[in-house]
């Protein structure tokens, strides 16, 4: 162990030195535009771009970090055209940045440094579909909904559903949630498999080439490595998905309470009853507040749980009858439920339009999603010492969280030329991530580091966890070109 | 109610794919795209269902014309509700020139041999955009319609179907049998499950040729040339509004 720590002690103070520049490398050699020319004869005239528009789009995501657009964008129409143009990159010693939807919350797209965005919608088929081993291997373009949309005739659905319609390759690289995870998993558990072009054009399938065996033993867990990687150690180009079977039948359901604990005690019972609830989602009193307004709806302005119910249609009506006893038995109230696809809609409707009641609280506001996650049965404590931090800051952050994880979000609405205002929500972010640390929970759920939260990382898993990380990343990345200035 | 519905579900390429033209312009590339049921046939489908849930309905008969593979599109509406299968052998030429008047006169045909009550179509198939089908049928028929139907209800041995108009909705009581085209917003279609696909598998499909139906599906109609709608060409920047109205006039827009 020593020895290995004295070797990362070698290698860390030259990629400290690397990651503490942020001027832009390619601007001063004139690199790009020597590699630019080298660009377009893998890729074509139409497969590079150094439009300032379309550099702008490729330099931002859905989060409230600022712009930061790269040097050129391209178009690789094939996993061959991504190991060219990544070993042009890495001749260069240009920063390489995969891009998919653009749909994430951290800031993961920004090119700090500059560099190339490798944009990769152009690849965007559906290969490999296995119905009876219920597998599918899909190219980053192809995003949640449109894979879900080609499934539709086979019975079979991919569940993990962060909300956005994002890339499935994004959302290996991003480790992303969302509200099926209580039953179905996160991507960490529903990936099989991974095409990798790393950062000087080597292509590495994570588990072995073509393979996509429901599990394995076989050596160092090299795809879930991967997940959540963020960018950082090489360009997903071909993500192996679990797939489910669509349920026979969906029962939805709404439940009012009179605090955050009966809700949460509720939760933590059904779980424990064995239910096979497919969503658990809690909205406070504030959020619930927001929607009724914005859609105007006449939920009780209390917390409330959002569920869904996925099963046999034999089994829906005893799991809709142990639920509501449970919720009756912790003081809820208002108990509605329905089956068809239209009356679900619209009792989910106000869970669906949270993000857009939560702006329209204060119009002309932008909104910051935090994403903690502790366990279970300290969500009530952590909502209610959120809920007096955000009262005594003079916050706005209408709360919605996946209960069933212990996963919540403040969806934080503040005025972004208001510079108090920023730093008021930045402070209280902070505070809520090292709350959330303290209980034995993470400061990420889902959403990822990106750039905000590297700091909050090293807090999280301590600085030998972090030696280990920086090792794997000198090993697969050594000129520090993926994604640089994210994730560590 | 011991009504006998008929739906047609067409098998059309799929509504995600880039749609090529084919090299000789005789038609678009079909080889190895993938084909799914037209989007508002699944709303019929869907739609056929519902009114069976709710006892309105004894038996769906789901009905596709073509080569061997629309067994797949007549399977989907089965794993979706319907309850047998007839399956119109229309194969090579005849399936490439196949168009509304031959499937309306093949509808009528069935809905007389089944002895429907009523016979539920997408309004339009989303490949070549007719919106015939449905109003040919009645006519052969001489059933009423009711077309582009946002909301179906059955009144008394009548139907009332609220259409989607230029103008907005309007409301008609027609008398049964009749013929209903289904719109975009008359349901929202559920998918087919696993379990219901397994199910799907033990339920008939029945075999028939037009020419069993007193149909001749020669058509009448030529396809002369198919084309890419025209490039667009990139934008022209100019300096001053005076540049503007002076391009503007140039290409005779004012």
């Amino acid at each position: 162990m020593n020895s290995f720590r004295q070797a990362l002690r070698l290698i860390s103070p030259r990629l400290l030195f690397t990651y503490g520049r942020c001027r832009r490398y390619s601007a001063k050699t004139g690199a790009v535009e020597r590699a630019i020319t080298s660009f377009r004869s893998v890729s074509g005239d139409e497969g590079v771009s150094v439009g300032s528009a379309v550099r702008e789009q490729h330099g931002r995501d859905e989060s409230v970090h600022r712009c930061l657009p790269p040097d050129v964008v391209v178009f690789p129409r094939s996993v061959d055209e991504v190991s060219a143009l990544a070993q042009i990159c890495h001749h260069h010693q240009l920063p390489i940045i995969p891009f998919g939807t653009g749909t994430g919350l951290e800031g993961g797209v920004g090119a700090l440094q500059g560099g190339v965005c490798f944009s990769l919608r152009k690849m965007d088929q559906v290969l490999d579909l296995h119905q009876e081993d219920f597998d599918v291997t899909v190219e980053p373009g192809v995003t949640r909904k449109g894979l879900n949309s080609y499934l539709r005739d086979t019975g079979l659905w991919f569940p993990v559903d962060p909300g956005a319609d994002a890339s499935l390759c994004g959302m290996a690289a991003t480790s992303a949630s969302g509200t099926n995870a209580v039953r179905y998993g996160t991507m960490r558990e529903n990936v099989l498999n991974l095409e990798v072009v790393l950062a000087d054009g080597a292509v590495l399938h994570t588990a072995g080439r073509g393979r996509r065996a429901r599990k394995t033993a076989a050596g160092y867990n090299l795809t879930n490595l991967f997940v959540g990687s963020e960018g950082t150690l090489g360009i997903i180009t071909k993500a192996t998905l679990r797939l489910y079977g669509i349920p026979e039948s969906m029962v939805s359901a709404v439940c009012s309470f009179p605090s955050v604990q009966s809700a949460v005690d509720s939760t933590v019972q059904i779980l424990q009853a064995g239910v096979p609830i497919a969503r658990i989602e809690f909205l406070d009193d504030v959020m619930i507040n927001a929607c009724n307004l914005f859609n105007n709806l006449s939920y009780a302005v209390t917390p409330t749980l959002f569920l869904e119910f996925h099963g046999s249609s034999k089994s829906m009506e005893e799991q809709v009858s142990i639920t509501e006893e449970i919720t009756r038995d912790n003081g809820g109230s208002d108990f509605a439920w329905a089956e068809d696809e239209e009356t679900r809609s619209r009792l989910w409707k106000a869970r669906h339009d949270a993000w857009y009641a939560a702006l329209a609280l204060r119009p002309g506001c932008k909104a910051y999603s935090t994403d903690v996650c502790v366990p279970i049965s300290r969500l009530p404590q952590i909502i209610v010492e959120t809920k007096e931090d955000l009262i005594s800051n003079n916050l706005t952050g209408p709360i919605a969280g996946h209960v069933g994880d212990g996963n919540f979000h403040c969806l934080m609405v503040l005025d972004p030329n208001d510079p108090d205002e920023v730093q008021r929500v930045h402070s209280f972010t902070e505070r809520l991530a090292r709350r959330a640390l303290a209980m034995d929970g993470t400061c990420t759920g889902e959403h990822g580091v990106g750039q905000g939260k590297r700091a909050l990382l090293r807090e999280e898993v301590g600085p030998l966890a972090i030696e280990v990380m920086q090792g794997l990343k000198a090993s697969l990345d050594p000129k520090n070109l993926m994604n640089p200035g994210k994730v560590l | 109610m011991s009504a006998r519905v008929l739906v047609g579900v067409k098998r059309v390429i799929d509504y995600a794919v880039k749609i090529r033209v084919k090299p000789d312009h005789t038609g678009v590339v079909t080889d190895g795209v993938k084909h799914s049921m037209n989007p508002f046939c699944e709303i019929a489908v869907e739609e056929a269902v519902r009114l069976k849930e709710k006892k309105l309905v004894k038996e769906i008969v789901a009905v596709s014309c073509g080569p061997q593979q629309v067994q797949e599109t007549i399977r989907t509406a089965l794993a979706m509700g319907a309850d047998r299968g007839i399956h119109v052998e229309v194969s090579g030429k005849d399936y490439e020139t196949l168009g509304p008047l031959q499937v309306s006169k093949i509808m009528a045909a069935l809905a007389k041999k089944e002895e429907a009550d009523l016979i539920i179509l997408g309004k339009q198939a989303i490949d070549d955009d007719c919106n015939q089908t449905g109003q040919m049928t009645a006519a052969l028929l001489d059933w009423p319609q009711g077309t582009f139907a946002s909301e179906l209800t059955l009144e008394g041995g009548k139907l009332k179907v609220v259409r989607e108009v230029d103008g907005g909705l309007e409301t008609i009581m027609i008398n049964m049998p009749a013929v209903v085209t289904a719109d975009l917003r008359l349901n929202t279609p559920r998918y087919a499950t696993l379990p219901n696909i397994m199910k799907a598998k033990k339920k008939k499909i029945a075999n028939v040729k037009p020419a069993d139906l007193g149909v001749d599906v020669t058509s009448r109609l030529e396809v002369l040339n198919v084309d890419e709608p025209a490039q667009r060409l990139a934008g022209v920047k100019v300096e001053t509004v005076e540049d503007l109205v002076g391009k503007l006039k140039e290409s005779g827009r004012i």
